[in-house]
């Protein structure tokens, strides 16, 4: 199992959920963070005064899927994600040992 | 006996007094805006604060120190209308009830005290605050506000034009602000870590609620409802739209966009200028004196960062330095026309009415700065004026009031989390 991460631009959420639902992924979590990286972040003036601010907003994405499924999802999420400029994000694997379906007590890939 | 009480003049001055009253949370929220989250709270806390201190004290004494019979051109008698008594019976050859006056006066002593919290917060003790508030009330405001509007009043007497407050209230806010903020010092790690306003909703709602109370506080100083106060009404919101787009101006040149904190610091900045000048200029009068408002304050806030001292809100860019362009301009822009009935040097009256305006106005300035430098040494000698740099750091909300100001996040500690990390708490306390 494989636990995959996505970090993207908030406004490409939705376009990223259709894709997953459209590969047959059935759950994710969704939480607003922010960063940066090779974008860095943006300048904004206060009476005149100019401040930079580092991080920017982003929607991290997470999803756990059966390893067999790899290639499909990282493909979509890829894809779905994409606008070609600086600051489309990231997207990165780990190995799972476990899963266990909280109300049932089912584990491993029954669990996903 | 008859009554010559006009009842027209005595609804509109009560309407105009609760307007003046809508100003201070106006300015609160104006204020609250622009600092961090963490230090919302005071803020607010400390324009109101000033104004429930400042209420008492014009009841017991400061109306009689302000408006009582002249002592000297300096101060009124304080004890002639102590505790207000002596005002409630009906006067049968009044138009205007003197509790009317006494009403609407308050709200301004009340305000002008707020003002001067803007330049101080996130690091000051409330206590000190309010200590400060008092004194500065007593020693100040009291006795400017009766050299320029009370009868026998020296700046009154000179025939100083300050309408509504150009001098009594903002300029003389201004230079307190100026003075404790160099006392009160820097916030850590200002100008070098970004200290953004964190709400420019709340700052422009505040904006709002200052220009409808402000038409009360201007077209109210007529003390009557006749022509001369809708002439007011008029200067006063044609300056201020011409000052938003001057500050607008600045900055769209300058820093290449419009920004809301700017609209609402032009609204700000062409009210404070022509609060002064209302009864004095042309309606044109008072698109130049916005629009020079506006362009010059949007200027002047930079000036913090050249000296470096941290005035946090701009009371010293906006009100001392729109208090004076407006109070200036009456030297150049009155017209004979208006209700004040005095020609400036535009208008061929020469240059006297300008110099008076600018021994009122520097007068003024150098006292309050004197007296608000003394009296914030003095609290800051006690150690009453700054908080520790951890409580600082933590946020004054917390440390000085014992709340947050947002809960809207469920991770932050809203919601659900909250309410189990509450309970947790209080436990802990009892087990204590």
């Amino acid at each position: 199992m494989k636990l995959v991460t996505a970090i993207i631009k908030p406004f490409k959420l939705e376009d990223v959920k259709n894709a997953l639902e459209g590969v047959g992924v059935r759950g994710m979590t969704v939480s607003e963070s922010s960063g940066f990286g090779r974008q860095g972040g943006h300048t904004e003036v206060y009476r005149g005064a100019e401040y930079t601010v580092d991080l920017v907003p982003k929607v991290r994405v997470e999803v756990l899927i059966d390893s067999d499924r790899l290639d499909e999802v990282l493909e979509v999420v890829t894809n779905a994600a994409q606008t070609g400029k600086i600051g489309d994000g990231k997207v990165w694997v780990t190995p799972i040992e476990e899963v266990i379906r909280v109300r049932t007590g089912e584990r491993g890939a029954d669990a996903l | 006996m008859e009554s010559a009480l006009n009842s027209g003049d005595t609804a509109w001055m009560l309407t105009a007094a609760a307007m003046v009253m809508l100003m201070i949370p106006g300015l609160a929220f104006f204020y609250g805006g622009m600092v961090r989250s963490k230090s919302v709270l005071n803020m607010l806390m400390m324009v109101m604060g000033a104004t429930f201190i400042v209420g008492v004290l014009w009841v017991i004494f400061g109306y009689s120190m302000t408006f009582g019979s002249d002592i000297g051109g300096v101060i009124g008698n304080p004890t002639e209308f102590l505790g207000l008594e002596s005002l409630m019976a009906d006067d049968p050859e009044a138009t205007l009830p003197i509790m009317a006056f006494v009403a609407f006066q308050g709200m301004f002593a009340c305000l002008t005290v707020g003002l001067i919290a803007g330049a101080i917060p996130d690091r000051t003790k409330y206590n000190g605050w309010l200590v400060f508030g008092a004194i500065w009330a007593v020693l100040v405001y009291f006795p400017v506000a009766h050299w320029v509007w009370a009868s026998g009043g020296w700046i009154f007497e000179m025939g100083v034009i300050d309408f509504a407050g150009g001098t009594a209230v903002h300029i003389n806010a201004g230079a307190a602000a100026l003075a404790l903020a160099i006392v009160v010092g820097k916030r850590t790690g200002w100008p070098r870590t970004p200290m953004r306003p964190h709400n420019l909703t709340m700052v422009m709602i505040g904006a709002g609620l200052l220009w409808f109370g402000w038409f009360g506080f201007n077209a109210g100083s007529e003390l009557a409802a006749d022509n001369a106060s809708a002439v007011v009404f008029v200067n006063t919101f044609a300056a201020t739209c011409a000052a938003a787009i001057g500050w607008l101006v600045v900055e769209k040149l300058r820093d290449g966009h419009m920004t809301t904190l700017g609209a609402a610091s032009g609204i700000v900045a062409g009210l404070v200028a022509i609060t002064p000048a209302c009864s004095a200029v042309s309606p044109v009068g008072a698109l130049i004196v916005g629009v020079l408002a506006g362009v010059i304050c949007a200027l002047a806030v930079s000036l913090k960062y050249r000296f470096g001292y941290d005035d946090s809100l701009d009371v010293v860019g906006v009100h001392l330095v729109g208090g004076l362009v407006g109070t200036l301009l009456i030297g150049v822009l009155a017209t004979d026309l208006a209700p004040a009935g005095v020609n400036g040097l535009l208008y061929g009256g020469g240059g006297e009415q300008l110099g008076k305006q600018a021994i009122g106005a520097f007068s003024v300035m150098a006292y309050s700065f004197a007296v608000a430098l003394i009296i914030g040494l003095i609290l800051k000698a006690a150690g009453i004026m700054r908080v520790t740099q951890d409580d600082e750091l933590s946020g004054v909300d917390l440390v000085e009031h014992a709340e947050s100001a947002y809960e809207l996040g469920e991770a932050g500690g809203g919601g659900h989390f909250a309410g189990i990390g509450a309970g947790a708490a209080r436990r802990d306390r009892e087990e204590i």
